[in-house]
């Protein structure tokens, strides 16, 4: 039994960093209505950053997430006002040419890293890597249960970010309705620009909390490209609670995977389920809670 | 009609006697990468362009078509080339039940579910150890020292395959692939069986990526799950190929192919593993400026090159 809820402990905490960067995702999702794959590729610019942060000028990967952050919402704004905005309007004879130029991005992004960074494995090695406290016989990880916290706390800020004040408010009205959002006297253009900015910073801080924990390289992007796809798949697309659970479903499935299945089959669960929930769940957990 | 027909023959005339010109196997090397990538290329375009089911799944039916081939010689010891029949029919069978079940979605779910149909075909093929010999890959001899029968093999895959998409979207089933990209609930309503036509599209495309993966296996001689099954640099790099070229056109692929191969091995002597970089800078300034591929754009292009050339030539009198 304790290995079960050891299981259980260990996926909830990754899964709420998988969370944080789901969410990320599913607010681009929502207001352009496209599927951002170079999402991956701005979690591992954020990890790479914190790698070099504390590097360069010893600071802790928790603290580096300020500056990680402002950074890649800087560099999510330029990708949205110079690359993708320029395509609206633009006929072309794929309808998802903007999902195809993320990707070029992302290939731009990720071999940027690589030349400056090369291809090699590299982590991070704080003081309290590998320590872990104990709740009954179950052993939790220290720095899991920090980026966990951590990454609580972002989304319940994002929560109140989006309810509360006017941008946030900006930001849904575009989400549902863009041209009603126009005619309310919404700057759309101005709208997307910041959202895509707000989730790459959100990519960048589950990139910075995942530091402690994971290693890093140029390729791990593509890992959180699929990750983060199959939890917006998996909590309704757009919806930011069903990206909560949808982290918190998938980081429990892949833990779950691993150690009654096997350690390498734990990707394959979440694509088995990522295509199942795409069959028979189409809307996502977003659908079960309106009926 | 006798301008095309003219300047058909002068390209395959080309193409036939351009490696006997061409000595250096190095040279040879790249022609042939150019002919493997134009052939799954047209493969992909069948499926993504014409018919508008954009997958980024292909490097399946890639991968499947070559350890279709490596496994003929790993487990029954016959020659990997009796996998050129074995590879692309193994991709065809992969493709029905993975076609039943994903064309029940569309546009970018599709894209999405062949992108974990792929990476789960790659982890499988990593983890089966016993089957596939797991990431340790399948090693086969060469069968030829030269490269010149490789380069028509691959020049015949080829061609077989830009003739077969040219046939099939000169047919019925061409129309109604196109009208299924333009608007499906039209098409359906005017009473195409629009699951039926994308399975149509879909197998000639999984055999020619099959074919290609196949003759992959036979040229290179060496295949692991990585390098056949990766997501980037097969699945993610085909798509691209394509829009750089033209999606929807038939010699895009083609073209899109050359210059992908051309230039990432002109790069990769001076720059080293920058090419990615400069490849997938040009492919996003293509999507944002020329969002149809080079080919899309021809006409654009010469009337733009007429307009500058006329314009000089105002200048000079």
């Amino acid at each position: 039994m304790s290995l079960f809820w050891q299981t259980l402990i260990c996926g909830l905490l990754l899964g709420g960093v998988y969370a944080l960067i789901a969410i990320g995702m599913t607010l681009i999702m929502g207001v352009m209505k496209i599927i951002n794959l170079a999402h991956g590729a701005l979690v591992m610019i954020g990890m790479y950053i914190t790698y070099v942060c504390f590097h360069c000028w010893g600071i802790d990967p928790y603290i580096a997430i300020f500056i990680s952050m402002p950074a890649l919402f800087f560099l999510g704004c330029l990708i949205q006002k110079y690359s993708i905005n320029v395509l609206i309007g633009k006929e072309s004879i794929l309808p998802e040419n903007q999902v195809l130029l993320t990707v070029g991005i992302m290939l731009v992004l990720t071999e940027t890293m690589r030349l400056i960074f090369g291809s090699d494995y590299k982590s991070v090695h704080t003081s309290y890597t590998g320590t872990s406290f104990f709740i009954g016989d179950v052993s939790v990880s220290i720095p899991m249960a920090i980026s966990f916290v951590i990454a609580m706390v972002f989304t319940y800020a994002l929560h109140i970010f989006l309810t509360k004040t006017d941008i946030g408010r900006s930001i849904r009205a575009t989400a549902q309705d863009k041209e009603a959002a126009i005619l309310m006297g919404v700057n759309t253009n101005k709208i997307t620009i910041v959202t895509f900015g707000l989730g790459s910073a959100l990519a960048a801080a589950g990139g910075t909390l995942l530091v402690p924990i994971y290693y890093l390289f140029p390729d791990i992007g593509h890992a959180f490209v699929a990750k983060s796809f199959i939890i917006t798949i998996l909590g309704g697309m757009g919806s930011t609670m069903g990206a909560l659970f949808g982290g918190l479903t998938l980081g429990i499935a892949e833990s779950f995977g691993a150690t009654y299945i096997s350690m390498e089959l734990k990707d394959v669960v979440g694509f088995v389920i990522f295509i199942i929930v795409l069959l028979f769940l189409p809307g996502g957990f977003k659908s079960l809670t309106k009926r | 009609m006798l301008k095309k027909f003219w300047f058909l023959s002068i390209i395959i005339v080309i193409a036939i006697i351009l490696p006997l010109i061409v000595q250096s196997s190095y040279y040879r090397h790249i022609f042939i990468l150019i002919l493997i990538w134009g052939a799954l290329g047209v493969a992909w375009n069948l499926l993504g362009g014409y018919t508008g089911q954009v997958s980024f799944g292909h490097a399946a039916f890639f991968g499947v078509g070559a350890y279709g081939a490596g496994l003929l010689a790993f487990h029954l010891h016959i020659s990997p080339w009796w996998g050129m029949i074995v590879g692309p029919v193994a991709a065809v069978i992969v493709s029905i039940p993975i076609g039943l079940i994903c064309f029940r979605l569309r546009g970018p779910y599709f894209a999405l579910a062949m992108l974990a149909v792929g990476e789960i075909c790659r982890l499988v093929f990593t983890q089966w150890v016993s089957f596939t010999n797991g990431a340790m890959g399948i090693l086969t001899l060469t069968t030829f020292s030269s490269k010149l029968p490789y380069y028509y093999i691959g020049l015949a895959i080829l061609s077989f395959s830009v003739y077969t998409v040219y046939r099939l979207m000169n047919s019925r089933a061409g129309y109604y692939f196109v009208s299924i990209r333009e608007d499906q609930d039209a098409a359906e309503s005017l009473g195409i069986p629009t699951t039926k036509y994308k399975m149509y599209s879909l197998i000639p495309s999984a055999f020619f990526s099959g074919l290609a993966g196949a003759f992959y296996m036979n040229y290179m001689n060496y295949i692991e799950p990585s390098v056949v099954f990766s997501l980037p640099d097969v699945s993610i790099m085909i798509i691209l190929v394509v829009i750089l070229g033209g999606v929807a056109t038939l010699w895009g692929p083609v073209v899109g192919a050359i210059i992908f191969v051309v230039l990432s091995e002109l790069l990769r002597s001076s720059l080293g593993p920058a090419h990615l970089l400069v490849f997938g800078v040009i492919v996003c300034l293509v999507i944002m400026y020329m969002p149809n591929g080079i080919m899309g754009e021809v006409d654009r292009i010469k009337k733009l090159l007429q307009r500058k050339g006329a314009r000089i030539g105002s200048e000079i009198t």
